[in-house]
């Protein structure tokens, strides 16, 4: 994708030019909480929910903290029941609501797509501010949640436990996923309209960078599969405030379609998380290859193809729930389906990397760990899709090491991989390589640690959420304890070095990877408008060597 | 800390085997898909690494062939899985015939069983070995689910409907039993044993448990018949007031809205406690629910009765 802009050009790495950059910069475009609150540009909106989602990253990331040290002993030492209960519910709705499903679209996605496809903005920058108050006022209602007693359903909030049973503050809860809900939807619609509407000249469907096409697929899934949570939430809400018999057998509803529903949109949403961060690895490994992506549109098409079958898969949770075994049968085979297009994109990545001229720096390095970490968490979800095997290790620890693997194995992973890619483009710093190789290792052997044996824990038969367990799984508990203190601390190394280098980082000039992609064409970090002048696309995205005279001196 | 290490969890039926070979071979498979991946990046990261003289002439950007087998090969090799484990699931989930009903009723946070003899115990669960075991389980307030590792199998236990869980327990010992599904504040302590036991030791300890002279659960069932009621209408010398109950299990019945139904275990629970969902053809909808007059264990001797023919 080769660019006519002044921006490149002009950075010579002279001091004065570092200055005008500096400038013009988007982050120096006002100082004031004011410029940053009624923002409508889509850079520092995207910094408002990276600033957001950190805080909601380390709320959840505490009640795993506290999840891991009381399951040290196989006795209720730390935290009673009740408390355990809570604990695991706020860990799983902070984690999958308040940071999972906004962290790479609502961040990156809201920074980079206008870059990338040449645009000045998002379609609707005034919406784009609204969704991130959306997320903000849905965010103030679970920190009163947690402030206030918590709940005791778990993420899932089975019927009629949740509607009829629980004690906790279930519709306060509900109320916030409610309406964080609007905040994704709008998002999406937002996503769909630039990318149709807003492309620069030359930007064909067939140039569009593979980020991009991620995220169109996810953002189909965010408007179709988001109201159907939405009107199930409010079903329960009025069951449970209202009595009136929707999934209540006693009042003569039907327990089992409330999962129906939940799935319907839950099991979307894992695609939600994980589509964003395959986009994410499609970039960092043709930048540290410098190759063309091996088969763009098998790539591409994979994306809507996993949008389009995972719509279709979610009886695949409901096994043992008494649902018709021929319903089972079903979706047992689409589960099977829609694993095809994910090994395509693996295959494809690992392709592309052959005879490439590879630079082994952090990005490259948290792309290899995604990708391992997907495969096994890819692979034991086709385990769980096998009927006799999911009877006896569905709802067991089996289960919640298989989709960490996906969710924090991957999304995390890959979001902590784009963090150091792009973090150069948006602060115009460069960190230190070195520590982010290290951190990379660290997360690698830490994640590992922390979740491999709960698949073993799963197949001795431990289920989930359970506080209180028989000592012979203490010995695997221990060790998943150690390594979630070490994958803490691979968590926290980014957090040092990155802020660090905000201050004493050198300057990274406008392609530090030597990546094709417009974003690279501008400055670092870019002006507000983003570029100085309309950028004309003449190749498809990864055309290496590099031709636009942005690159690096060696490239 | 005890015993540390990990064993694998005991196989206490030929259906644990069989699980157990079919995600050992699939692991085997997954394996011979996955190596291949991870040892090619690893060593192309190495070979080509930037700044080595290496040739990287040809190196292509798409091949559709190549595309093809990739996804075709492998998908074919997972669905001959699926044959296997699809049709080990449809075997353990079709109750074999002649197998022991055992009624269990879970609730906030213990299971309760009553085996037909009339035997009832709390949370551990005796049942005799190389028998046919069926579990009939409902639940009075939220969804459990029955677990046992030993014997890889769970089923959710919901309110309001019968599941079945049936197994062939092989091994005489004692193996913990879970609950599976969260299910509130003592979910984790929601536990309990399944106990195997030689025939003649479980017929010891059926006699014992039956302390001496209960009633089996089918002439509790009887007695409840016209404890509770029901006999005024079922066994009324008026034939156009209710259809009579004996033979009823198993059979066909015509329904109201011309529609029929097979008269099975749930069939039975919702004509008592929701009678007028299915109104049997030739009747009018008068009979009351029963569902606040009678407990769970209640409906369960009922229907015990009834599919043991029904005889007042």
């Amino acid at each position: 994708m080769t660019v006519r802009t002044q921006a490149g050009s002009q950075a010579a790495d002279t001091e004065q030019a570092d200055e005008v950059i500096e400038a013009r910069s988007y982050l120096r475009d006002g100082h004031s909480l004011r410029s940053w609150l009624l923002t409508t540009d889509h850079k520092r909106i995207a910094l408002l929910y990276l600033i957001a989602i950190t805080g909601f990253f380390v709320v959840g990331a505490i009640a795993a903290a506290l999840i891991r040290l009381d399951l040290l002993t196989p006795a209720p030492d730390l935290l009673s029941n009740e408390g355990y209960n809570r604990a695991f519910s706020i860990h799983g709705i902070v984690m999958v609501w308040f940071f999972l499903i906004p962290s790479i679209p609502s961040t990156l996605g809201n920074f980079l797509i206008p870059l990338m496809i040449g645009a000045r903005d998002l379609a609707f920058p005034r919406l784009n501010l609204l969704s991130w108050y959306i997320y903000i006022v849905s965010g103030v209602i679970v920190l009163f949640v947690v402030i206030g007693g918590g709940v005791d359903t778990g993420w899932t909030f089975y019927t009629p436990l949740s509607s009829m049973y629980a004690n906790g503050m279930v519709v306060a809860t509900v109320a916030a996923v409610f309406v964080s809900g609007f905040s994704t939807i709008l998002t999406g619609l937002n996503f769909i309209v630039t990318i149709h509407t807003l492309r620069a000249p030359g930007m064909t469907w067939g140039r569009l960078p593979l980020f991009v096409w991620s995220h169109y697929a996810v953002s189909i899934i965010f408007v179709l599969a988001t109201p159907v949570l939405a009107l199930t939430l409010i079903l329960l809400a009025a069951e449970r405030l209202f009595g009136i018999g929707v999934f209540d057998p006693a009042l003569g509803g039907d327990p089992l379609l409330f999962q129906h529903l939940f799935w319907f949109y839950s099991h979307p949403a894992v695609y939600i998380m994980v589509l964003p961060a395959m986009g994410v690895i499609s970039e960092l490994v043709t930048a540290a290859a410098r190759k063309r992506i091996f088969g763009y549109w098998f790539v591409a098409l994979a994306s809507l193809a996993i949008a389009v079958i995972g719509f279709m898969v979610w009886g695949h949770h409901m096994f043992v729930s008494g649902q018709s075994i021929y319903a089972s049968a079903v979706f047992s085979f689409l589960s099977i389906a829609v694993a095809v297009p994910s090994a395509i994109k693996v295959y494809n990545w690992t392709a592309t990397l052959y005879k490439a001229d590879i630079s082994i720096d952090a990005p490259l390095l948290f792309a290899m760990d995604f990708i391992g970490l997907f495969v096994a968490g890819g692979l034991t979800g086709l385990m769980l899709a096998m009927l006799a095997i999911d009877v006896h290790v569905h709802d067991t620890y089996f289960v919640v090491a298989h989709f960490h693997y996906i969710m924090v194995g991957g999304t995390v992973t890959a979001f902590f991989g784009a963090l150091h890619f792009w973090w150069p483009k948006i602060t115009g710093r460069m960190y230190n390589e070195t520590l982010g190789r290290i951190a990379a290792v660290v997360i690698l052997v830490g994640f590992n640690l922390t979740f491999f044996p709960q698949f073993l824990l799963g197949y001795e038969g431990m289920p989930r959420r359970y506080h209180v367990y028989p000592p012979e799984f203490q010995a695997l508990n221990v060790i998943s304890s150690t390594g979630a203190a070490l994958l803490a601390v691979g968590y926290l190394m980014p957090a040092v070095y990155l802020l660090w280098s905000l201050r004493r980082g050198p300057r990274a000039g406008p392609n530090p990877w030597g990546a094709t992609g417009l974003e690279w064409t501008t400055s670092s970090p870019p002006p507000t408008h983003n570029f100085t002048e309309q950028p004309v696309v003449e190749h498809g995205p990864y055309e290496y060597p590099l031709a636009h005279p942005a690159s690096r001196g060696d490239a | 800390m005890s015993l540390p290490a990990f064993f694998w969890p005991p196989e206490a039926s030929a259906h644990a085997r069989e699980v157990d070979l079919l995600i050992g071979s699939f692991g085997a498979m997954v394996w011979l898909l996955t190596l291949p991946v991870f040892i090619l990046m690893a060593a192309f990261a190495i070979r080509y690494r930037r700044g080595r003289e290496v040739n990287r002439e040809h190196s292509g950007d798409g091949n559709v062939w190549l595309e093809a087998s990739w996804s075709i090969i492998p998908f074919l090799l997972t669905i001959g899985f699926f044959v296997w484990a699809t049709s080990l699931f449809l075997e353990i989930r079709r109750v074999p015939e002649g197998a022991t009903p055992i009624h269990v009723v879970a609730k906030q946070w213990m299971w309760k069983y009553e085996h037909p003899e009339g035997a009832r115990e709390i949370n551990d669960l005796h049942v005799p070995v190389d028998t046919p075991v069926v579990l009939v389980m409902s639940s009075e307030d939220v969804i459990h689910s029955l677990y046992v590792p030993a014997l890889r199998i769970k089923q959710d236990v919901l309110p309001g409907r019968y599941t079945h869980l049936s197994f062939v327990a092989e091994r005489a010992g004692t193996y913990p039993l879970r609950c599976a599904e969260f299910c509130g504040t003592d979910h984790s302590v929601m536990g309990g044993r399944l106990v195997v036991m030689r025939r003649e030791d479980y017929a010891r300890w059926l006699a014992s448990a039956r302390d001496g002279g209960r009633e089996t659960m089918a002439q509790r069932g009887a007695a409840l018949f016209r404890s509770a009621g029901c006999a005024a209408c079922h066994a009324s010398r008026r034939a156009d007031l209710a259809p009579p109950l004996a033979g009823i299990y198993g059979r066909t019945v015509r329904l109201a809205d011309g529609s029929s139904a097979t008269v099975d275990e749930q069939y039975l629970r919702d004509a008592i406690v929701d009678p007028n969902r299915q109104i049997a053809a030739g009747y009018r909808p008068i009979m009351p629910t029963y569902a606040h007059a009678l407990a769970a264990r209640d409906i369960d001797a009922l229907v015990a009765w009834l599919r043991e023919g029904g005889q007042p």
